[in-house]
C-alpha cells in the first residue's frame, strides 16, 4: 500500500517537470525525422543479414536489394495499379467522413435520433471488414463503387464517434454567452461548435487516412484486376516476393502521403491548439 | 425558482424582493450554492423562473435580452480560442438579430483600449493571461452599449494582486460608461470596496437576508481599504453572513 502510494508519488513527481511540448522548428524537425530513418536503415540491414546468415530463399523473404530493384523495374505496372487504389481510397475517406460529419451533426441536434442510431453504428462497425468486401462487390458490382464503399465504411466510424464528441466539447461558457446574445442555433453552430470540434475531427481523419486505404487494398481482393490490392494477392499466389514487397512499399508509401496530407492541413486550419 | 434534480425538485431560489436602481453598482454576496448565480441566470433570461417576475428596465428578461440591454460577464472568460481578442469583443456585433440590425455604439478597439489592452489586438486568448482574458470579456459585454453588466464572479478565479487591480478598473470603468452594474462575488471586501449596495445571501432557499448601503467616499480610492469606516461594513457584512448560515 505504501510502496503503491510511494510509486505513484515518483511518477507524478517526474512527469510534472517535463512540461509543455516545445515548438517544432526546422532544426528540431529534421532531427526528429532522422532518427526514424536511422532505426529504418537498421531495420533494412538487420533484414539483409538475417536472410544471408539463415539462408532464407528469395521466394519466402525477398532480399532488400531485390525490392529496390523491383520497385525501379516494374515502376509502370507499379504505378498503374497504385492509380485506382488512391482513386478508391481517397473517395472513401471524403465519402465516409462527409456521411459521418452529417451525421455527427445530426445526432447533436437530435438526441433521439443518435439514441436510435448511435446503436446501430456500433453494430456495423463490429462486422468485419473482410467479410463484407464480397458482399458489397455482389451488390455494386466491380466498378469503383464497391471499394469506395468499403474505404468510406472504414472511415465512417472513428469519425462519427469523435465528431460527436467534439461537437459537444464545446465551453458551456461559450454555450451561454450566445444565448445571451440571442444567436441562432445555426450561428452557435457556426461559432461555436463547429471551430470546437475540428481538433477531434482532425485526429479522427488521421486514423481514416491510413485505414482508408486498407479499405481499398482489402476490396481489391476480390472481383478486380487492378489496383495495389489485387496486385499483392497476384504476386502471393505466384511466389513473385520482390514484387509484393514492392507493392507494399507503395501502399505504405501512399497511406502515409494521406497522412502527412492530413497533418498539414491541421496545421493549417487549427492554429489556435498550436 | 426549483432545479429538478434526480433526489427531487430542488428550490434553488425562495422569495428575492431586488430592486437595483439605474446606475447603480449593486453586490449580491453569499456562500456557494446559495442561488446567487442562479438569480444573475434569471435576470439573463438564461433561466426561467418557476414563479415570480423579473423586470428588466420595465419589461420581461427576455425582452432585455433580444434588446441587448445588458452584457454578462463569465467566471471564466469563455472566450472564443481560434478568435482573436480583437474577434473575441466584435463577437456580439456578428451574431443574433440585434447585431445584424444595429450599429455598434462603440469601437472594438477603443474598447480593448478602455480595457488596458490596447497593443492586444491580435492576440489570441492562450497568449493572454487570464486576468487579460477577463479584460477582453468585459470589454466584449460592453461592445453593444448595454445599460446593464451583470458579472458572475468575473475575478474569483484570479490571484489577489490581479484582482485588486481589475478592481481598480472596473470602476474606472464604470465611471467611464455609467452602466448599471450587479456583480456577484465570494469576497467580503470586494463587495464593500467596489459597490453602492451590498444584498446578502442565504442558502436553501436562495434569498436576501440583509442590504447594506455603502456610503464610502466616491470615486473609490485603494486607500478606502485601510479607513476604519471599511472595516466596520466588512466587519458587519461577515456577521450577516454568519447569521444568514
Amino acid at each position: 500500500m505504501i510502496a503503491t502510494a510511494a510509486a505513484r508519488g515518483v511518477t507524478t513527481g517526474g512527469a510534472v517537470p517535463a512540461g509543455p511540448a516545445r515548438r517544432p522548428g526546422g532544426a528540431v524537425l529534421l532531427r526528429r525525422l532522422l532518427l526514424p530513418l536511422l532505426v529504418i536503415a537498421l531495420l533494412i540491414a538487420a533484414w539483409d543479414v538475417a536472410i544471408r546468415v539463415l539462408a532464407i530463399p528469395a521466394y519466402v523473404i525477398p532480399a532488400p536489394a531485390a525490392v529496390g530493384q523491383a520497385l525501379v523495374k516494374e515502376r509502370a505496372r507499379l504505378l498503374e495499379n497504385a492509380v485506382p487504389t488512391i482513386l478508391e481510397s481517397l473517395g472513401g475517406f471524403a465519402l465516409g467522413n462527409l456521411v459521418a460529419i452529417a451525421g455527427a451533426i445530426a445526432f447533436v441536434h437530435n438526441k433521439t435520433l443518435e439514441r436510435a442510431l448511435y446503436p446501430v453504428a456500433v453494430a456495423v462497425r463490429t462486422l468485419p471488414i473482410v467479410a463484407i468486401a464480397p458482399i458489397f462487390v455482389l451488390m455494386l458490382g466491380n466498378s469503383y463503387a464497391p471499394k469506395i464503399a468499403i474505404a468510406a465504411l472504414i472511415t465512417f466510424f472513428p469519425t462519427l464517434v469523435n465528431m460527436v464528441e467534439g461537437l459537444e466539447s464545446a465551453d458551456p461558457q461559450a454555450l451561454e454567452l450566445m444565448h445571451v446574445l440571442s444567436a441562432s442555433k445555426t450561428e452557435t453552430f457556426r461559432y461555436v461548435r463547429w471551430p470546437s470540434s475540428l481538433p477531434y475531427l482532425f485526429s479522427a481523419m488521421r486514423i481514416a487516412s491510413t485505414s482508408s486505404v486498407l479499405g481499398a487494398l482489402v476490396a481489391e481482393w476480390i472481383g478486380t484486376n487492378k489496383g495495389l490490392g489485387y496486385l499483392i494477392v497476384l504476386t502471393t499466389y505466384d511466389f513473385r516476393t520482390a514484387l509484393l514487397y514492392a507493392a507494399m512499399v507503395v501502399t505504405s508509401a501512399i497511406a502515409l502521403a494521406f497522412f502527412f496530407l492530413v497533418s498539414v492541413l491541421e496545421w493549417l486550419l487549427v492554429r489556435w491548439e498550436r | 425558482m426549483v432545479f429538478g434534480t434526480a433526489g427531487g425538485p430542488v428550490p434553488a431560489l425562495g422569495d428575492v424582493t431586488l430592486d437595483v436602481a439605474r446606475g447603480e453598482f449593486a453586490a449580491l454576496i453569499g456562500p456557494s450554492g446559495c442561488g446567487k448565480s442562479t438569480l444573475l441566470r434569471l435576470i439573463a433570461d438564461v433561466l426561467q423562473p418557476t414563479g415570480g417576475t423579473i423586470e428588466v428596465r420595465g419589461g420581461p428578461p427576455m425582452r432585455a435580452r433580444l434588446a441587448r440591454e445588458f452584457g454578462f460577464v463569465f467566471q471564466h472568460a469563455g472566450l472564443l480560442p481560434w478568435r482573436d481578442a480583437l474577434a473575441n469583443v466584435s463577437l456580439p456585433l456578428e451574431v443574433g438579430a440585434w447585431g445584424r440590425r444595429h450599429v455598434s455604439p462603440h469601437r472594438p478597439d477603443a474598447l480593448l483600449e478602455l480595457v488596458g489592452l490596447k497593443g492586444f489586438a491580435h492576440a489570441f486568448p492562450r497568449q493572454l493571461s487570464g486576468g487579460m482574458q477577463q479584460r477582453v470579456s468585459i470589454a466584449r459585454a460592453l461592445v453593444t452599449g448595454p445599460s446593464i453588466l451583470l458579472m458572475d464572479e468575473p475575478f474569483g478565479a484570479l490571484d489577489e494582486i490581479t484582482r485588486d487591480h481589475l478592481n481598480q478598473e472596473l470602476l474606472r470603468i464604470w465611471a467611464a460608461t455609467g452602466t448599471t452594474i450587479i456583480f456577484v462575488t465570494h469576497s467580503i471586501p470586494e463587495a464593500v470596496y467596489l459597490s453602492n449596495r451590498v444584498f446578502v445571501f442565504a442558502p436553501r432557499p436562495g434569498r436576501v437576508t440583509e442590504e447594506v448601503r455603502i456610503d464610502l467616499p466616491s470615486p473609490r480610492d485603494p486607500a478606502v481599504k485601510d479607513t476604519p469606516e471599511f472595516g466596520r461594513y466588512t466587519a458587519a457584512l461577515r456577521r450577516a453572513l454568519a447569521a444568514s448560515e
